[in-house]
């Protein structure tokens, strides 16, 4: 689960990493009201979507009077940002974060990510922070400070140091980068995140230590311990077609063709949508039904795949192990009828009881597509898409 | 031989009497595994099944010698249950439970290593469909008759598309030594370079089927040892070549990811190292069948 940036600087402040004054805002005319409580003659207007890159999409201004901020706050809420991490249908603004404008000397990017080669917290650092850092990971990647956390112990003072030092400060900024680095780590460890990102850290004119921006990624399945980042979920950020269906427990990504695909296993889900791809199809989406596939839960799965307007074919490829196939016959002949499906729905079981889910669905008068295989059932399903 | 659990493996269940444990605990039974008893804290004393049920492995390891286990234990208590086993003796454990956090993932992984080589326990998953030695012994929740008994080995991340190699075998009359799940997590018990050189040393293994998918550096480093290391042919499918670059938030992500993350820089990768492609998953099954029969030629 992501967050915004003013909620990630929120939580990161309390655990003593320094963040610049800011103030959220929903309107122009709180934008204004934000400016005068923060002081000072300059602020940065930020667009508060789920993803980096803002200022080159415009989603970042620098103001210095009323009418500015309030310009500024008036042209970015509603607005659909579009960065290259947020794909091509961009992100809704609803909210922005008003702070402080700072005077920048040096730009540090601080990162910490779940290695998984190492398969430990990994600090990642470079003297070169800012926006080009992913450039300069590929053409100088000697240049890129890695230190490796051991989880008996946690991280210690002279990793901190050795990743300050690494970087190069002046002497006097050391005493404040090392219990910034800590404190990342910290937040890291005991908020289960999956990724703090502090890009640029910046050494102020006057020898500050600041956090210009920060963002925070958290681990799915830790949720049910940390209720209090649970509860900074924003929907508006996320696939609304995601959203309907994870809020009933089902796994789903969108993509941007017309077949609607529901299969059992992650695996086995992105070989259907190979599949798909070999037969000349795209996918519209894949929705993960998970093991016990009940009747119920294939109904559930259909209306989600089908809230996608743009599905033209349905397959469904279920390879029961727990669950069995009589049942998820049963669940098909069930939502065909139920939810009125006039879409081709092209089916294909394999496993347990796969002969008595196939004589279901042959006796059930549906006109359901059987196939026995992945290859024919992905070339079916995409025969029925280009005919429909 | 087969790798990991052979029918005599004494077998014991963690969340033995829950609704699932339960379950696969009689699928298991069933189908042959000789399985010795369960632990459930709180339940010790009682029996289940027909088969005792204990408070704590260690007891458990004592009362039955039990030397594998098999962890239904609920996500937030399944890494406690793991280090359970690794501290009670138990010589191979294959963890089902899905959604397990990562950081747990990684204490547990730490926690392994303060016994010797020689006294560690192997883990295998979590989130995996777990091992089976057809004929044998099922360590899992797989469906048993979609596996028979030979000489290829299969490891693999997901459960179903495993499933799928297995059938696709069986439909040309390949049969398995032993199939090994090592999980979809992130942070898994075994990589596939840890499953290979079992493969390796099991006289009983001819060739080896290897199902991967995009992300984590586990397939290419598979690869070096396939290269450095191995005699037998292994032949691999990696799922997601037609999946789209996914959405992500900051560069952290791209700064760490080396080159061989996405499926066609796998292939690519494995390719280099002798591996055998399995164009697409339709063809999984045939394109082992093709490398047993050139293996029967040259001998």
């Amino acid at each position: 689960m992501d967050i915004h940036e003013y909620q990630a600087k929120e939580l990161l402040s309390g655990y003593k990493v320094p963040i610049p004054r800011g103030g959220l805002a929903y309107s122009p005319e709180q934008a204004t009201y934000r400016a005068t409580e923060i002081g000072g003659n300059r602020w940065v207007v930020k667009a508060q979507i789920h993803s980096g890159a803002r200022g080159k999409a415009g989603g970042i201004k620098v103001c210095s009077n009323d009418t500015e901020l309030a310009d500024a706050a008036e042209a970015l809420l509603g607005k659909k940002l579009v960065t290259h991490q947020t794909g091509p249908a961009g992100k809704l603004v609803s909210r922005l974060y008003i702070e402080e404008a700072t005077d920048i000397d040096k730009e540090i990017y601080l990162g910490f990510v779940m290695d998984r080669a190492s398969e430990r917290i990994m600090v990642v650092a470079s003297a070169a922070g800012g926006m080009e850092i992913e450039e300069i990971s590929q053409t100088q990647p000697d240049t890129i400070i890695r230190v490796v956390v051991d989880p008996a112990v946690g991280m210690q003072a002279f990793q901190a140091r050795e990743v300050a030092y690494g970087l190069g400060v002046d002497p006097e900024i050391i005493n404040k980068l090392v219990p910034t680095i800590m404190g990342c780590y910290r937040a890291f460890r005991d908020l289960d995140a999956t990724m703090v990102e502090i890009n640029p850290l910046v050494i102020t004119k006057d020898k500050n230590l600041v956090a210009l921006d920060a963002k925070m990624s958290f681990d799915d399945n830790a949720l049910f311990r940390r209720p209090h980042i649970a509860e900074l979920r924003d929907k508006s950020q996320e696939d609304p077609r995601e959203t309907y269906a994870s809020d009933r427990g089902l796994a789903y990504v969108g993509l941007d063709g017309d077949i609607g695909c529901v299969v059992n296993g992650a695996g086995l889900a992105m070989a259907t949508l190979d599949m798909i791809k070999l037969a000349g199809g795209e996918p519209a989406n894949f929705l993960d039904i998970g093991g016990g596939a009940s009747p119920e839960r294939v109904a559930k799965s259909f209306k989600a795949v089908l809230k996608d307007k743009k599905v033209k074919a349905l397959l469904l490829n279920v390879f029961a192990g727990i669950n069995r196939c009589d049942w998820v016959a049963k669940g098909v002949v069930d939502a065909v009828t139920e939810l009125n499906i006039k879409l081709p729905v092209v089916v294909r079981l394999a496993g347990t009881n796969v002969e008595e889910g196939r004589r279901i669905l042959n006796e059930s008068g549906l006109t359901v597509i059987t196939a026995e295989t992945l290859a024919e059932a992905a070339q079916k399903a995409v025969a029925a898409a280009k005919g429909a | 031989m087969a790798i990991f659990v052979n029918e005599n493996t004494p077998i014991l269940i963690q969340g033995f009497t829950g609704r699932i444990g339960t379950f696969h605990a009689q699928e298991m039974i069933d189908y042959g595994s000789n399985v010795v008893g369960g632990v459930t804290p709180g339940k010790g004393g009682t029996t289940h099944l027909g088969r005792p049920v204990f408070n704590t492995v260690k007891g458990a390891v004592q009362e039955t010698g039990a030397q594998a286990s098999i962890v239904f234990v609920p996500p937030p208590f399944a890494a406690d249950a793991i280090m359970e086993a690794a501290d009670g003796g138990i010589k191979y454990c294959v963890c089902i439970t899905d959604g397990i956090p990562a950081q747990d993932m990684i204490r547990v992984k730490r926690y392994m290593r303060r016994y010797k080589k020689a006294n560690r326990m192997v883990l295998t998953g979590p989130n995996c469909a777990g091992t089976i030695s057809p004929g044998k012994a099922m360590l899992g929740i797989m469906p048993g008759h979609i596996y028979i008994p030979g000489r290829i080995g299969i490891v693999g991340r997901s459960g179903t598309l495993g499933y799928e190699a297995a059938s696709q075998m069986k439909a040309l009359g390949v049969g398995v030594s032993t199939s090994v799940g090592i999980g979809g997590d992130p942070i898994n018990g075994s990589s596939f370079r840890d499953v290979l050189e079992h493969f390796e040393n099991d006289p009983e293994t001819d060739a080896v089927l290897m199902v991967g998918e995009i992300g984590g550096p586990q397939e290419a480093e598979a690869g070096q040892y396939v290269r450095d290391h191995m005699k037998k042919p292994v032949i691999a499918y990696i799922a997601g070549l037609s999946a789209p670059k996914g959405r992500r938030m900051g560069h952290a992500g791209a700064i760490i990811s080396a080159f061989g993350e996405s499926a066609p820089e796998k292939v690519e990768i494995l390719k280099g190292c002798g591996v055998t492609i399995a164009p697409t998953p339709s063809e999984m099954g045939s394109t082992v069948a093709k490398v047993v029969s050139s293996m029967k030629k040259v001998a």
